[in-house]
């Protein structure tokens, strides 16, 4: 058993009252991550409180940048020099890190973003949670491009998404976001850690020297720096081989085309999404992260009352599950969206279906309550 | 007939062949600092395939991407060094190299370059400073001369601009040069101490920009700032017994700091280690 | 069942609030800790938030609470809005002048206790996790303890253990 493994067994099965942050940091472990970079910020810094603590014990490495931007460039180096890296941060450090981001996709570069999302513009209420980012991350950075964000709703899943962002972003060779929320973030929680063996870690699929390292295929093979290979590595547009072509036409739009395809072409197998009570639904309701634990709430409460409403929470963002909510609303008569914005979600919700989209919008730094949520469908 | 056959550049090896000639302007000095660099790296038996290019936008960028045959990270502006600080924690026994322009470390990546000479991380950095934007089309930069005119200082530059070699040695780094494309040699020896001492090592290297800089401040060709760098240059060695009025406006060149602070990642390591003891 | 602490900061609110939690998770319920972040933390009103539950825990800011914890006459004032008619106040009867209101009264004098039986304010805390422990049941007394243990620093889990025993104590007399 290597290092890794002989530290991790002591935590499999076992049931801990974590942090989000807390778990967020061990499920980034338990997935595989051997470096984080990262510069304090409420409240994802307890992320890296334990991350830092923890890497070395797994032959891992933690450094605090001297800034966001540094923090992504960092670890976007270290990846291309052989590590399984992530960093985390809240809506500014997130704002700051768009230009890397960008890069990260331009040259395919498999790492992982946490968002814990706080209250915004700007400063806003340090402190306090929001689900302000949601857009953000799908087009924060500059230029076409396509991303994969999941968006855990409580402790267990920080823990769980994360085994699932580290794999995708190998899969599919890009950054992955974990779209958290400060709620989620500073919320302790029982969680039980799975065992070793049943974490199935997706390996890095390594090129060799005839593979082109930016096409021949959809999701062309990873190499490393080291391996020998010349590797040309650029942000500005590049041919299959990665040298810089800004001019051709044709160049740019086969190499974007292709990056914005491998996610959408795999829509189906990303989308991620939970459904209650919708067989006999008229009216559904689609929520996500904090915001959908008050709203499952609600809805079961509503039941109770005998009410044919249903519930979505949706565990991927992006790319976005377009295809069942279009068939939501052909099946439903309205769809209510709680969301801690002013309606992110519900406008992408609307361009999809026909039916009445009402969006139950909360602001302020605290989630809704399973009173607010009800009282709003009772009123519209 | 077969035209004379011209000699083969003896270091073409050391260059993606395939994509020179190099697209700088005629009288850039990025091909002298090209050259002085392959020919460091020559000497010093360095396998390229032990080197690691991270380069920020502009000019000087270029002379490793796409030019010099190594791994290269071509990133974003100024953030050039906090890639390679990633790629030296992950990497520590590659030549973690970073050449970029006086724009790119100074400018918008100042802050980096500050805590990167702070932290001691094991990169050799090469400050190709043209005192001007050259690729965007010669707007002012923080190395560019109080007074002088730029796109963006159509009435003379009310700026300083930084001491950048002098800064760096007070933020902790352990190896600190300054020459300019007129010292070849010296200039090469500084690279390949450059290259193989620990820490963070920094050569600013004063280069000619004839086309987007030169020709706005009366120096058209190459040649003038060569012979401007010859006669207005001091070695350091000389200058430390030099009054200040003494040397006016001379640019001091030479070695400016050294020094041997343990290394960032190797610190980073043992410390690791000394956790899982 | 939905429990807040709450006081000035440095007086072991946060921890309360963990240990209760914790303690619940051991006995095989559900339950989620919330608590006030940033200056709000230092100084002013101090709160911290136990769910606990058999079944899934939808509400994450709960309007109402069933047993509201006072250890400041500031906090007092701030939340005994949010204790529910007929809920059960518990609080520092030398730091909380609670006014006459529809809930259960229960008083301890855990800071005063906490310094003569044990020389340190600190385990006041405990003394009160103890009285509630008792006076409440919500949380079996067992798992208190042994996440008590757990969680205090080395070399001082016999006085916090004294000291929530102390408590649970005077909790049983009451009940």
């Amino acid at each position: 058993m290597g290092l890794r493994e002989d530290y991790l067994k002591k935590f499999e099965g076992k049931t801990y009252f974590w942090l989000g942050d807390e778990a967020c940091a061990y499920g980034g472990v338990f997935g595989g991550c051997n470096f984080f970079t990262g510069y304090p910020i409420t409240p994802a810094s307890e992320v890296a409180e334990v991350i830092s603590g923890e890497l070395p014990n797994v032959g891992g490495y933690h450094v605090q940048m001297e800034d966001e931007i540094a923090s992504i460039a960092a670890l976007i180096g270290g990846v291309w020099a052989g590590a399984r890296g992530m960093t985390a941060t809240s809506g500014p450090g997130f704002s700051l890190m768009q230009e890397n981001i960008g890069y990260a996709i331009m040259t395919e570069t498999p790492c992982v973003i946490v968002d814990v999302q706080r209250s915004g513009p700007s400063t806003g209420q340090a402190t306090k949670p929001a689900q302000g980012d949601v857009m953000q991350a799908r087009w924060g950075t500059h230029g076409d491009h396509n991303i994969i964000a999941l968006a855990p709703n409580s402790v267990q899943e920080c823990f769980d998404l994360m085994i699932r962002c580290f794999n995708l972003s190998e899969e599919y060779r890009t950054p992955v976001i974990l779209l958290m929320d400060g709620e989620i973030g500073h919320l302790r929680e029982r969680i039980t850690v799975p065992s070793l063996k049943s974490i199935k870690l997706k390996k890095r699929k390594k090129g060799k020297k005839k593979d082109l390292l930016f096409g021949g295929e959809l999701i062309p093979p990873f190499k490393e720096i080291g391996d020998g290979h010349y590797l040309h590595v650029t942000g500005s547009t590049h041919k299959e081989n990665g040298i810089r072509d800004v001019e051709s036409q044709k160049v740019h739009e086969k190499l974007v085309t292709r990056l914005y395809d491998k996610i959408e072409k795999n829509r189906e197998k990303l989308v991620d999404l939970e459904e209650k009570w919708m067989d006999d639904a008229k009216i559904a309701v689609i929520s996500y992260g904090a915001a959908a634990r008050p709203t499952e709430g609600a809805v079961a409460l509503l039941r109770k009352k005998r009410k044919k409403i249903g519930f979505m929470r949706l565990r991927t963002i992006w790319p976005f599950p377009r295809e069942q909510v279009r068939a939501l609303g052909k099946k439903v008569k309205k769809i209510y969206v709680p969301e801690m914005n002013l309606g992110q979600l519900s406008r992408e919700i609307e361009r999809f279906v026909d039916c009445p989209v009402v969006g139950i919008p909360k602001i302020g730094g605290i989630v809704h309550t399973i009173r607010e949520i009800t009282t709003a469908m009772e009123r519209s | 007939m077969m035209a004379k056959k011209k000699k083969a550049y003896r270091l073409k090896h050391y260059l993606r062949e395939e994509l020179l000639p190099t697209t700088f302007c005629q009288g850039c000095g990025c091909g002298t600092v090209l050259n002085t660099y392959a020919q460091a790296i020559e000497e010093l038996q360095i396998n390229p395939k032990d080197i690691v290019s991270v380069t920020g936008i502009g000019c000087s960028s270029w002379i490793p991407s796409p030019y010099f045959k190594a791994d290269t990270l071509h990133t974003t502006h100024g953030r050039a060094i906090a890639f390679a600080t990633g790629v030296k924690i992950m990497k520590p026994e590659a030549n973690v190299v970073v050449i970029a322009g006086d724009g790119d470390l100074a400018g918008i990546g100042g802050n980096h370059l500050i805590h990167a000479a702070r932290r001691n991380v094991g990169l050799a950095v090469f400050l190709i400073n043209n005192m001007i934007y050259g690729m965007t089309g010669g707007q002012v930069s923080p190395m560019t001369p109080l007074g002088d005119k730029t796109t963006t200082t159509p009435y003379g530059n009310p700026e300083y601009p930084f001491n950048i070699a002098e800064f760096v040695a007070a933020a902790g780094a352990n190896y600190v040069a300054r020459w300019t494309t007129y010292h070849v040699f010296p200039l090469m020896e500084s690279i390949q101490k450059a290259m193989t001492k620990d820490g963070f090592s920094f050569v600013e290297i004063l280069t000619q920009c004839p086309v987007s800089y030169g020709r706005r401040v009366g120096m058209r060709t190459g040649e003038e700032f060569l012979k401007y760098f010859k006669e207005n240059t001091i070695n350091s060695l000389k200058a430390k017994d030099m009054t200040p009025e003494e040397i006016g406006d001379k640019i001091i060149v030479g070695k400016i700091v050294e020094r041997n602070r343990k290394e960032f990642t190797t610190i980073l390591r043992e410390m690791n280690e000394e956790r899982r003891k | 069942m939905n429990v807040r602490f709450c006081g000035f900061g440095g007086q072991g609110i946060v921890m309360a609030g963990y240990i209760t939690g914790s303690a619940a998770v051991r006995d095989g319920k559900k339950a989620t800790q919330t608590q006030s972040y940033g200056s709000e933390s230092r100084g002013g009103a101090c709160k911290s938030d136990v769910a606990i539950s058999e079944e899934e825990i939808y509400e994450l800011e709960s309007e109402e609470v069933d047993l509201l914890v006072a250890m400041s006459q500031q906090a007092y004032e701030r939340y005994i809005k949010t204790l529910r008619k007929g809920g059960i106040l518990a609080f520092d009867e030398d730091l909380v002048t609670p006014k006459k209101t529809a809930h259960k009264l229960y008083k301890i004098k855990a800071t005063d206790l906490a310094h003569k039986k044990f020389g340190r304010e600190i385990v006041a805390n405990m003394i009160m996790l103890g009285y509630i422990t008792s006076i409440s049941g919500f949380v079996s007394k067992d798992s208190m303890i042994q996440t008590i243990l757990d969680n205090v620093p080395k070399g001082t889990e016999k006085m916090n253990e004294d000291a929530f025993e102390l408590g649970h104590r005077l909790g049983s007399k009451v009940k």
